[in-house]
């Protein structure tokens, strides 16, 4: 059988889901027997080699880098993932929808209680930094997701069962207690 | 001596006491119609919608329609199961529910329903609305983000003078349920408890307070709502 080819990344994550795909353990033996990953931080390739069957992403959209690799996910992958919570719905970045990006960057750099020496009150404006979105966006308003794998992080066995039902082309037949939205 | 009248719900033949809601006649026959608004024994409101069916062809809200004979009733049609799905989405989006960080996250009633009916991502835009989070008062939390408008607490809760403790403010997509200022003294303990309790959601919180129960031991962890109702013991299993 030909392996299936596997890219993951993580956008406005904070390497919850990733951890979790770790956590199925010993079972990370039989997953490289059916699957190949390319484009990921578990191998550390930087850039598509070829093209991918599967895509994972962890995290929403919270910066112009983020979308960018979005669409390149897109690009690459037939089949996308949105895993875990902060790819569907934004997750915890998107608590600062609300807030003015302004506000936000002055709470972080300049007046929030854990800034120390910034005596010049300089908010990170480098060139080479993307730029943050007005607002933290879900996967799916940016690109076509097809699949949702919810949990914050998304449980180990939900990661398995839906990864091994989707490359031996069989039904996803998901326990209820694997889908949790924390 | 009530009387008992035949309804056949989703195909199946029921019998149900006359003046009885159709949601308490479908419990009594092990037939579970999903509610979020609605409370046992409390006048029902029709708030919410999740309970819709379609009675004898249109569409009614189970909690507020009194069976009568020979109604045939629908229930779980993937219509039905389309509608409430989207309801479901819609009060997801309008709000800003961040489960994880959630207090009442395994023991909501929004989220139980979204697990039940397989919701993964809603089909609507999210409105990330700018709400408050309302600490002033000494004993609960009231934060704005989660409230799904049930009128729950402004129904059950009262002072021992029987007045309501939770009232509206503002009108329109921007109404607000607040404690009643006037009241908020006679927050008792037992009181605080009760409305964290009656919120489905955790748009109430008692103060100082918060996820006490151990992932997989919450209500709604291991089963899906309404298995009770229906008396089964394995659980359902979500086809994507
Ligand atoms: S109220 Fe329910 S749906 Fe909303 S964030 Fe809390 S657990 Fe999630
Ligand atoms: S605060 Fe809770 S009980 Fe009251 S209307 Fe909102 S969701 Fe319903």
């Amino acid at each position: 059988m030909n392996k299936a080819i596997v890219a993951t990344t993580s956008l406005a994550g904070c390497f919850g889901c990733h951890m979790s795909i770790l956590d199925i353990d010993e079972r990370i033996l039989e997953l490289i027997e059916v699957v190949e990953f390319n484009k990921s931080p578990i191998d550390d390739i930087k850039k598509f080699t070829k093209k991918c069957d599967i895509g994972l992403i962890e995290g929403g959209c919270c910066n112009s880098e983020n979308v960018h690799v979005l669409k390149d996910f897109r690009e690459n992958c037939k089949i996308l993932i949105a895993l875990g919570e902060c790819a569907i719905m934004g997750g915890l970045p998107a608590m600062r929808n609300g807030i003015p990006i302004k506000e936000c960057l002055e709470e972080a750099y300049i007046g929030g209680p854990t800034v120390q020496q910034n005596h010049q009150k300089i908010v990170p404006n480098d060139p080479e930094l993307p730029i943050l979105l007005d607002k933290v966006y879900p996967c799916h308003e940016v690109v076509k997701i097809d699949y949702y794998l919810p949990g914050c992080p998304p449980r180990a066995d939900l990661i398995w069962k839906a990864l091994i039902a989707l490359v031996k082309g069989e039904e996803m037949d998901l326990p209820y207690e694997v889908i949790k939205f924390d | 001596m009530y009387q008992t009248i035949k309804i056949i719900i989703d195909g199946k033949e029921c019998i149900a006491k006359k003046g009885q809601y159709i949601v308490e006649a479908a419990k009594e026959n092990n037939i579970y119609i999903p509610t979020l608004c609605n409370i046992e024994g409390v006048k029902p409101k029709g708030a919410c919608r999740i309970c819709t069916v379609k009675v004898n062809g249109r569409l009614m809200t189970a909690c507020t329609t009194p069976v009568a004979e020979g109604m045939s009733i629908e229930s779980e049609s993937a219509e039905l199961t389309d509608l409430r799905r989207s309801i479901i989405e819609l009060l997801f989006v309008e709000g800003n529910h961040f489960c994880p960080a959630c207090e009442k996250s395994g023991e909501c009633i929004l989220q139980a329903l979204a697990y039940r009916y397989s919701v993964m991502a809603p089909r609507f835009p999210f409105m990330f609305p700018i709400r408050e989070l309302d600490a002033s008062n000494p004993k609960i939390i009231k934060d704005h983000n989660r409230c799904v408008l049930c009128k729950r607490c402004i129904r059950v809760i009262k002072d021992d003078e029987g007045k309501n403790i939770f009232a509206f403010k503002k009108r329109g997509h921007k109404v607000e349920i607040i404690v009643d200022p006037e009241s908020a003294d006679k927050f008792t303990d037992e009181l605080a408890e009760k409305a964290m309790e009656i919120c489905p959601v955790g748009a109430i919180l008692v103060k100082g307070k918060g996820f006490k129960k151990p992932i997989g031991q919450r209500k709604y962890d291991l089963m899906p709502i309404g298995s009770d109702i229906e008396k089964v013991s394995k659980s359902k299993k979500a086809v994507l």
